[in-house]
């Protein structure tokens, strides 16, 4: 019998990655190509999503080809993708207005502080389930609105189309300008604070707020019900579920149950909590969103801890400070020193994100002295990541009134022992690491999967998480409680720096 | 016997002019009186093994760090587990058993990834443990492949850990050679009664073998009945190490 696959698309922030799995779950091969950054202005984060789709189209014939494998044996393909990203594009040349404006980006700062006066800013969180931020997709296509001369009109006439990246990918795979399906899917509407988290559909009264026009929306679908068949790149192969990223990881590492949680180290890194079928409103700092949906059934709803800076603050070390060559050296130059040396980094690049929702705050390193190297430094780099984590967790364990016992955690970062014995020795719960690191990509290829048969149910994908590697807390409370108190100084100092402009 | 060969005087060249500071393509073609195309391509191949970086803004070159460090470590191993985490969870997940990776430090196998057993029983991480070199598959891989390594080992004794454990020079040498021969190593009960194990190289640039990864169990599960590793076992390992060795030859 031949062998059957399934194949995921993780289009992530900095790199878009084609991976193959086989029925048990592992990998068979992977394919990666990351693309380019554009810092155009202080805050600003771009990218250029016709860049992107190329990448696509270059990635996925190469995964084929490294495992062997033909058209023919790929049963579905899922895509997960980085999440709130906005791309507008031309439905009649496919050419986008512009380049896309990423989730880090904070340009939309001072409008976001007039929508928070604006009628019905107070209803907008009940709505969506999300704070007014420049996180949120909603702010930046305004601006787009806003300021491309005529956009505007092209959008109400539904001559230009919005969509997150995963709409973006699959309009062009299933055909373009030659008929090209847009749609989203109910995770990632979710984070555009467009959709109405009680009724699945985009919000009339949410429209008007923002001030976005309806004809450039995808339609909204259940994550397994994308519908579609490609007809590029590598044509015939079903199209059978999205997710954003931090979805496809909780289904990834089959957080299928209530109260089952995990935490993705990347970019940035995400806490979400499956909180069944109930709406939980947080008060603690957290967000409200979509966990998944699978088919008709009702959606799983998630609580989500969101960090912005973790792994990008190691990248940041790498290519603005040169201080290391690689990513993974960071562990090599941290295990030069014993401790961070009284030095603490608050990445707080674009604000920070949860529980603490400032945006105005910036980045600070303090505690410097004539003592402290760059072995401390890289130490503070990876501790920063540590005590975010902490912060989401105590905010998750409040809003849920459910204590942590270990953490399931999965990313690129979880290949750094010292950052993993960290964040165990932080929480003082067990941290535990699946068999599959790729998680994002794994809950692409779960949903798809489901979505055509070739897994039955969801017990069976449970079957597969097996423990890859398990960090247990070993840090002496009094120490780990001062080290927590120096941390929360060292915020505090971030959001004062970062003070906004005195307006007369 | 054939003369020098050329691509690689110019290499040469484009290096030592490269010691006296940053340049762009045009320039090093020029002072070279090689057409563009042909500085070019070896600026090229000597960026892929990373003897020469370029500057993302200006363009310029300037040496890379992998010549920096040439003759201290060739691989960082943080950097290595990062490389192999896919591969090595995919091996556990495919054979059932556990996996470590291990590169040479001081006469021992530093443990640099370990993955658990996908069993779920409770087992304790070991990356940073260091093992014998002649007592286990890992440390035969590295061995059988680096004259550097084996060399001062035939000069100390050699630990006994079970009465398995090979301490004879010349039987460790003939077992070296079957490892070379066979490209992959294997051990059975010669560090832990009741374990057995099998190890690959994984090979970086031009050939070179960086560490070695390999799969460790119960004697019965890793031998087959007539106490020689499993075939399929050996597959699995060699088809990993392959992985790794791309991936590094890859992206390095």
């Amino acid at each position: 019998m031949t062998q059957r696959y399934v194949v995921a698309i993780d289009q992530g922030t900095t790199s878009t990655r084609c991976i193959l799995f086989d029925q048990d779950g592992r990998l068979a091969s992977v394919a990666q190509r990351e693309h380019r950054q554009y810092y155009p202005r202080p805050g600003w984060v771009e990218q250029d999503a016709v860049e992107i789709w190329r990448n696509v189209d270059r990635i996925v014939p190469r995964a084929l080809r490294d495992a062997g494998v033909s058209a023919e044996q790929i049963v579905a393909l899922g895509v997960a993708n980085q999440r709130e990203t906005a791309v507008v594009w031309d439905r009649h040349t496919g050419i986008p207005v512009g380049r896309a404006i990423v989730w880090e980006d904070i340009r939309t700062e001072d409008l976001v502080r007039e929508l928070e006066k604006a009628p019905g800013a107070d209803k907008v969180r009940e709505r969506c389930g999300l704070p007014l931020a420049t996180y949120f997709t909603a702010p930046r296509l305004r601006w787009l609105l806003d300021t491309t001369p005529g956009l505007r009109d092209r959008a109400e006439r539904g001559d230009v189309l919005f969509g997150t990246m995963d709409s973006w990918l699959i309009w062009n795979l299933t055909g373009g300008v030659d008929g090209g399906s847009h749609v989203t899917d109910v995770t990632n509407a979710s984070r555009t604070m467009l959709m109405n988290l009680a009724t699945l559909s985009w919000d009339d009264e949410l429209l008007a707020f923002f001030g976005v026009p309806r004809a450039m929306l995808p339609e909204i679908r259940p994550s397994t019900e994308i519908g579609g068949v490609s007809r590029r790149v590598v044509p015939g192969i079903r199209i059978a579920a999205a997710l954003g990223d931090q979805h496809a990881a909780l289904f990834g590492q089959t957080c299928f149950a209530r109260g089952e949680t995990k935490c993705t180290y990347g970019t940035g890194s995400f806490l979400l909590m499956n909180t069944g079928h109930e709406l939980v409103r947080s008060t603690h700092g957290l967000l409200t969103t979509i966990g998944y949906q699978i088919g008709g059934d009702p959606v799983n709803y998630a609580l989500e801890g969101s960090i912005a800076v973790t792994g990008s603050l190691v990248q940041w070390f790498r290519d603005n400070l040169g201080l290391i060559g690689t990513a993974p050296e960071i562990e090599t130059l941290a295990r030069t020193v014993e401790d961070n040396g009284g030095c603490y980094i608050v990445p707080a690049f674009s604000g920070l994100f949860a529980p603490h929702w400032r945006s105005e705050a910036r980045g600070i390193i303090v505690g410097l002295t004539s003592y402290i190297t760059k072995g401390h430094l890289a130490r503070a780099v990876l501790e920063a990541t540590g005590w975010q984590t902490r912060e989401v967790v105590d905010a998750m364990n409040a809003d849920s009134g459910m204590g942590t016992t270990a953490l399931k955690v999965d990313g690129g970062m979880t290949a750094d022992h010292l950052l993993m014995q960290f964040i165990s020795d932080v929480l003082d719960v067990p941290v535990m690491r699946p068999m599959v690191a790729e998680t994002v990509s794994l809950g692409a290829a779960y949903a798809a999967g489901l979505a055509v048969g070739y897994w039955p149910d969801l017990e069976g994908l449970r079957r597969n998480w097996h423990v890859a590697a398990r960090w247990l807390p070993h840090m002496d409370t009094g120490h780990r409680e001062s080290e927590y108190a120096n941390w929360k100084r060292a915020v505090e100092l971030s959001f004062t720096w970062g003070r906004p402009k005195i307006s007369k | 016997m054939p003369g020098p060969i050329q691509a690689i005087e110019r290499a040469a060249a484009v290096l030592q002019l490269l010691a006296r500071g940053r340049l762009g393509l045009g320039d090093i073609a020029a002072s070279l009186n090689l057409p563009k195309g042909t500085a070019h391509g070896i600026l090229r191949t000597l960026r892929t093994v990373g003897f020469v970086e370029q500057d993302r803004t200006s363009g310029t070159y300037r040496l890379g760090a992998a010549l920096l460090h040439l003759g201290t470590s060739y691989l960082d191993a943080n950097e290595l587990r990062s490389r192999a985490i896919n591969w090595a969870d995919a091996l556990a997940a495919r054979s059932g058993e556990a996996v470590r990776i291990g590169m040479h430090l001081e006469g021992n196998v530093l443990v640099v990834h370990h993955v658990f057993r996908p069993d779920d029983t409770p087992q304790t991480l070991d990356v940073g443990a260091l093992l014998p070199l002649h007592a286990t598959a890992l440390g035969k891989v590295l061995l059988a492949y680096d004259a550097t390594v084996a060399g001062p080992l035939a000069q100390r004794r050699l630990v006994s850990f079970t009465r398995r454990t090979i301490i004879a020079p010349a039987e460790l040498s003939r077992a070296l050679g079957e490892v070379r021969s066979r490209g992959w190593a294997s051990e059975a009960e010669e560090y832990l009664p009741g374990e057995a194990a099998i190890a690959a190289p994984i090979r970086g640039h031009g050939g070179l073998v960086l560490g070695a990864i390999g799969v460790s169990g119960a004697v019965d599960r890793v031998l087959d009945g007539s106490q020689r590793p499993r075939v399929g076992l050996v597959a699995q390992v060699r088809d990993a190490a392959r992985a790794v060795s791309r991936d590094l030859d890859d992206t390095g």
